[in-house]
């Protein structure tokens, strides 16, 4: 790793919430380290998947999506979109072998200046933990979790004292 | 080759302190169709301004970027100033180097660097910008109501007061709704009617409101200042020229049914009037029950008519309009509870009868003259239970939510119960009381001094014992079992929004929560307005409340649409969203993407291999369009794009951040 690496992040953010929340961070010189460039687009709706991957691409070491949360859309519906977008997409991710901390969804309003902070702060802590992003390493295989025994209990959806 | 300028300020010392602006400048110089790069002390004063007017004329600037605040502040500032000069308004990127940047960092060099990433982006953003022109859309000045309630009314009559024609569609044959059904009104006590039907007169009769009664809206297309309703008037029978609403016809009316306004407490003819005071004043014939039009004997009314008004070979009538805006106001009714309760007995009891039948049994005009009468035997009941929130707060049986109004209402019915029978008991099982309201505590006490008798508990069970109705519950205060031995019971039922709603709500894409109540389009700042521009919500329709609020709430929506009726031409928003036609595939993915339905699937000639074609393309409607962009992910063909956010200036910020 060179010395003076820095990681470098981009945010797509919904104009109404997050960017909002952004700016209210500013508007409360908040103080956050500078590593994460805004990326406004109308609603995270509009992000396309491209685009992270683009950015993967060209030398960003992570990425954040973040907008209204779900229920409070601008546009009724776009974040609905773009949480069942980004589930797949993040996963599909995690499959190629991205650490899950360098792709990142987050609901974020336009009052909560404080949590874009935290967020910022976070995401930031997590890439720099993880290094520069090397697209060319060894990705090492998937985990799967233990499929639980089939005698431990685990399965038997009703306790027997409710059902007697 | 674009020649861009750029523009960055020094924001006083808001961005200056912290970000190098010289060093961001020089390095602006640097980039890729960069001609003009100059610094300000403050670009939104006027001589800034006045600078970048100029400098875009010395310089030949054909796009801008604006290095300075958030454009949340200042991006109208910028295309307001570049409408008056030869750059297009939409060529302008704003790169947030204060908010986002110098009030956040304190590193000099690490903001300083940031600055210039994000002007970088600005550059390769606008640089990929194509121009764009908002259409304007004219605004026909007329206003639809749905719904003929005092919520309708009241915002019929303050936008017909602004000057500006409104129609009302009411489905049943006379304005009011549920409020003048309504004996007396809490917690003042007026008569209901008495406030009522003098607002009903004054709608008949006001020069700029027409009345579409026994209607309905069928169709609606089209979109803010512009939408097309078709409106079916049903058969009424009866010539409304002619008719001078003498009410001759009503007295020799052979057929008797169940008077809907009386709760099927009284009995009607088959030519009526929905109550004496109806507007308008004028019968209708049922023709489900009228003895003419189902087995073509009788014919009385129109022997007994003097203006010869009856038409019993009368039609719907359906017309098209076009209005500007439309305002929801179809109001609630109430749950049926006897499906859901049959632990109450589920309707087999005539006794157990719910808030708008007891509201009709106390006033004077309902059908037993303001008596309190036991509906099974006309007796006057001595102990009277009141049951609150059947079907409210109840999420197993009824509804998850409180119905508001039912509180104050009980309490005015034990009120009016023990005022017109002394000698009589009055019980409310109740599960909380809520008050909120001005006056509204005061006349809940008042009731409980009046001798009230306020049991905290759901009713489990209502059973019939010889005369009485008994009703079993807890008093979870005291946790006794207690049994009333009631003489009749009144259920205060939940409120649910009005029959057939969904299918209406859908054809102008009006959102519907769980429940069907319509959802404003931000429930704290937008309260009347709907997420279909054009489109607002009055009274209870939005969900449940009482008279004031319904009432507030409407000369709020009236007061939306005078705003909106008031412009002659609307600007449309041109960053919306763009077919490739080559690329449309036609699937209509985007269709059931789009919250607005925007979108459209249009059959098409094209052009192709030297061969006419003809194939379904997607079509984009720009009045409905608001520019989310959801479509353009959607797209399989990736054939929808977003103008001014284009996927190909979005992946240009994203090489320059990293690539530049
Ligand atoms: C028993 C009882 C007692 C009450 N007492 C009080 C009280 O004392 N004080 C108080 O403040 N509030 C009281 N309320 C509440 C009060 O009734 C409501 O707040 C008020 O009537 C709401 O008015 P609205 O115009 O929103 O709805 P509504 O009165 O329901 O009017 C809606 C109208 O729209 C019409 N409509 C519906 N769908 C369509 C359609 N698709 N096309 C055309 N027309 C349509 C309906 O026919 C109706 O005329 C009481 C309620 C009940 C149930
Ligand atoms: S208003 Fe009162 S009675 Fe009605 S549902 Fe709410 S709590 Fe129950
Ligand atoms: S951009 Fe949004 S509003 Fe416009 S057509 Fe696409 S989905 Fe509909």
């Amino acid at each position: 790793m060179p010395e003076d690496w820095e990681p470098k992040i981009v945010a797509f953010c919904c104009h109404w919430c997050t960017y909002t929340g952004a700016d209210l961070a500013g508007l409360n010189r908040m103080n956050y380290p500078a590593n994460v460039r805004v990326l406004r687009i109308p609603c995270s709706g509009r992000m396309n998947p491209q685009y992270a991957i683009e950015a993967i691409n060209k030398g960003c070491d992570g990425v954040l999506v973040c907008g209204c949360h779900p229920g409070d859309c601008h546009y009724a519906t776009g974040n609905y979109f773009a949480r069942r977008r980004m589930m797949v997409f993040k996963r599909l991710l995690e499959y190629e072998g991205l650490e899950p901390e360098r792709f990142q969804v987050r609901w974020i309003s336009g009052a909560e200046a404080g949590k874009f902070r935290d967020t910022v702060m976070e995401t930031v802590e997590q890439v720099r933990a993880l290094g520069p992003l090397n697209l060319t390493r060894e990705i090492p295989a998937l985990e799967f979790p233990p499929m639980p025994d089939d005698d431990d209990g685990a399965f038997d959806a009703v306790p027997e004292e409710v059902t007697q | 080759m674009s020649r861009i300028g750029v523009f960055i300020c020094h924001c006083g010392t808001n961005i200056a302190a912290t970000v190098d602006v010289e060093a961001v400048a020089a390095a602006a110089r640097k980039l890729p169709e960069v001609v003009h790069v100059e610094t300000n002390k403050y670009t939104c004063s006027d001589p800034g301004q006045e600078g970048l007017r100029q400098a875009i004329v010395d310089h030949g600037i054909d796009r801008v970027v604006v290095a300075a605040c958030s454009p949340r502040m200042h991006e109208a500032t910028w295309r307001k100033l570049l409408a008056d000069t030869p750059v297009n308004p939409y060529m302008l990127e704003v790169a947030n180097i204060r908010e986002q940047c110098s009030w956040v960092h304190k590193d000099r060099s690490v903001a300083t660097e940031k600055a210039i990433d994000l002007v970088k982006m600005a550059v390769a953003k606008v640089a990929r910008l194509q121009p764009l022109h908002s259409t304007e859309i004219p605004v026909h000045k007329r206003a639809l109501v749905i719904g003929g309630g005092i919520a309708g009314m009241q915002t019929a009559l303050d936008i017909a007061d602004a000057g500006f024609p409104v129609t009302i569609v009411e489905r049943e044959t006379s304005l009011g709704g549920k409020m003048v059904m309504l004996d007396k009104t809490f917690p003042t006590m007026d008569c209901s009617a008495c406030i009522c039907t003098p607002k009903m007169s004054e709608v008949g009769n006001h020069p700029n409101i027409t009345v579409k009664t026994l209607a309905e809206v069928e169709n609606v297309s089209g979109y803010i200042g512009n939408f097309e309703v078709t409106i079916r008037e049903k058969a009424k029978y009866i010539d409304y020229n002619l008719c001078t609403g003498c009410g001759a016809c009503e007295t020799k009316c052979p057929v008797r049914v169940d008077s809907d306004f009386e709760q099927g407490m009284k009995k009607r003819t088959a030519i009526y009037k929905m109550f004496p005071q109806a507007v308008p004043a004028k019968p209708v014939i049922d023709a489900a029950h009228c003895r003419k039009l189902t087995e073509g004997k009788c014919g009385v009314c129109a022997r007994v008519c003097p203006t010869g008004a009856i038409r019993y070979d009368d039609e719907d009538k359906v017309t098209t309009e076009t209005y500007g805006a439309i305002i929801f106001a179809t109001g609630y009714q109430l749950i049926d509870w006897k499906p859901l309760y049959p632990e109450y007995g589920g309707g087999k009891y005539p006794d157990v009868i719910t808030g708008l039948q007891f509201e009709r049994l106390v006033n004077a005009s309902g059908p037993t003259e303001g008596h309190i009468l036991r509906p099974s035997d006309g007796t006057e009941p001595k102990t009277v239970v009141i049951v609150k929130c059947v079907g409210s707060r109840d999420p197993t049986k009824g509804k998850a939510y409180c119905s508001r109004a039912c509180c104050m209402y009980s309490a005015k019915h034990a009120h009016q119960y023990l005022e017109k029978v002394s000698d009589g008991r009055c019980y409310v099982f109740y599960m909380d009381v809520r008050t909120p309201g001005k006056g509204y505590d005061e006349f809940y006490v008042n009731t409980v001094h009046e001798g009230a008798q306020y049991l905290r508990g759901r009713v489990s069970k209502i059973f019939k014992e010889g005369d009485k109705l008994i009703c079993k519950g807890e008093d979870t205060l005291t946790s006794r079992q207690v049994s009333v031995a009631a003489d009749m019971v009144v259920l205060e039922t939940a409120m649910v929004p009005a029959d057939g709603i969904d299918e209406l709500a859908a054809k102008c894409t009006v959102g519907r929560d769980a429940d069907s109540w319509l959802v404003e389009a931000h429930a704290k700042l937008r309260p009347v307005e709907t997420n279909t521009a054009g489109i607002y919500l009055a009274g209870t329709c939005q969900g449940p409340k009482d008279i004031p609020d319904t009432v507030c709430q409407a000369g709020a929506a009236a007061s939306k649409v005078i705003g909106l009726l008031n412009k002659d031409m609307l600007q449309s928003n041109p960053q919306i969203s763009r077919v490739n036609e080559s690329l449309c595939q036609g699937d209509g993915a985007c269709v059931n993407t789009c919250p607005y339905g925007a979108i459209s699937i249009v059959q098409k000639q094209f052009r192709e291999n030297s061969k006419k074609v003809t194939r379904p393309v997607a079509q984009v409607n720009p009045g409905l369009c608001q520019g989310c962009g959801a479509c353009t992910v959607t797209c399989r063909a990736g054939a929808m794009d977003l103008l001014g956010y284009t996927n190909e200036s979005i992946m240009r910020e994203v090489d320059a951040l990293c690539q530049w």
